[in-house]
């Protein structure tokens, strides 16, 4: 890498490359493509949200690697749980 | 003790699966160890040439499953070590010429008499690839730290796991550590991060192995080489010795080493 592209911030090609492969094995073993995993998502926050509210905004669900064994990792805020909590605050 | 066979495979072609074979064949059997190796890559054969064996060929691994000789007359000794032999893949014939089970008849006769198999597996992950990991005992997966390679290895990995071949061990190859240490390689720890298997080897980026190739001597057989070092080293962890893996950031002549002092690289 040369010095121009350090000097305005570019990043490392090796991080680069790690980043990228990163995303690509896991989409590559567990066969889901980031459309496949958008959908996945609407349809959970659908269902979840016709039992209880949730933070949609502050939510997080993705694919994380363990090894080499993948999970689906899903972190939901339930509003009405946040409020509750408040209340008791007061 | 009946033979270990190991296969050498890695999705990707030209990552160095037959310099890996010729390599470690020659280290172990410096060390004194009974050693086949045999070409799995039908009609693309090339661990003889890189042995240095291309015209001692009589007979092939196809001769043998069609019974056109024995399986004796198809091993060719090498030149320096008499207790190395190779079988030879056909040339004019494909890969649907053998199947699993070929390999599996073939291998049970040699398991008695010699210490280890090695198997060069041809890229891919079709038939030549499934007649090459038949019979194996254990499987090394090899890669370049580079992100094709990488994600070839992977998915290798990842059929050896669903066909009970275990994860595999993986040899990072043509490692070069200026580039490293410029951060514009992948490192052996960001490969094993991402793939996350067991680490047998890192073989440096090294000229010889080319100029061994061209002569038809592996770089196994020169003291002097580093990437001869490694390969020597995962013959030994092949054996059960613990080897320390060899420290690459201080290879590069005296040029690099000042270029590194003045901040240039």
């Amino acid at each position: 890498m040369g010095f121009f592209e350090r000097w305005f911030g570019k990043k490392n090609s090796a991080d680069n490359a790690k980043e990228r492969l990163q995303l690509v094995l896991i989409h590559d073993r567990t066969d889901l493509t980031p459309a496949q995993l958008d959908s996945l998502k609407d349809d959970l926050i659908a269902t979840i949200s016709r039992h209880v509210e949730i933070d949609v905004q502050s939510m997080r669900i993705g694919v994380e690697h363990d090894g080499r064994s993948q999970r689906l990792v899903a972190d939901i805020p339930l509003k009405g749980a946040s409020r509750r909590r408040a209340k008791r605050a007061k | 003790m009946p033979a270990q066979v190991i296969t050498i495979t890695s999705g990707k072609g030209g990552v160095g699966k037959t310099t890996a074979v010729a390599n470690i064949a020659v280290a172990l059997a410096s060390d004194g160890a009974k050693v086949v190796c045999i070409d799995g890559d039908i009609g693309l054969r090339n661990l003889d040439v890189i042995l240095g064996l291309e015209n001692r060929i009589v007979y092939d691994i196809v001769d043998v499953i069609e019974g056109r000789c024995r399986l004796k007359q198809a091993m060719i000794r090498d030149k320096k070590l008499p207790n190395l032999y190779l079988i030879p893949a056909a040339q004019t014939r494909d890969k649907n010429a053998v199947s699993p089970s070929d390999m599996n008849r073939l291998i049970k006769d040699l398991r008695a008499d010699y210490d280890f198999v090695l198997i060069d597996s041809p890229a891919g992950i079709e038939r030549g690839f499934k007649n090459a990991i038949a019979a194996a005992d254990r499987v090394l997966v090899i890669t370049n730290p580079e992100v094709s390679a990488v994600r070839d290895a992977d998915r290798v990995i990842g059929i050896l796991e669903a066909e009970e071949k275990g994860p595999g061990a993986l040899i990072i190859n043509r490692l070069n550590p200026i580039l490293v240490k410029n951060h514009d390689m992948l490192s052996a720890d960001d490969v094993l991060d991402l793939l996350a298997v067991e680490l047998i080897g890192v073989v440096p980026e090294d000229e010889n192995v080319i100029i061994g190739s061209n002569r038809g001597a592996p770089v196994a057989f020169d003291p002097k080489s580093r990437a001869g070092q490694a390969f020597r080293n995962i013959a030994k962890r092949l054996r059960g010795e613990k080897v320390p893996f060899l420290d690459l950031d201080h290879t590069g002549g005296l040029w690099q080493r000042l270029q590194r002092l003045a901040g240039r690289k």
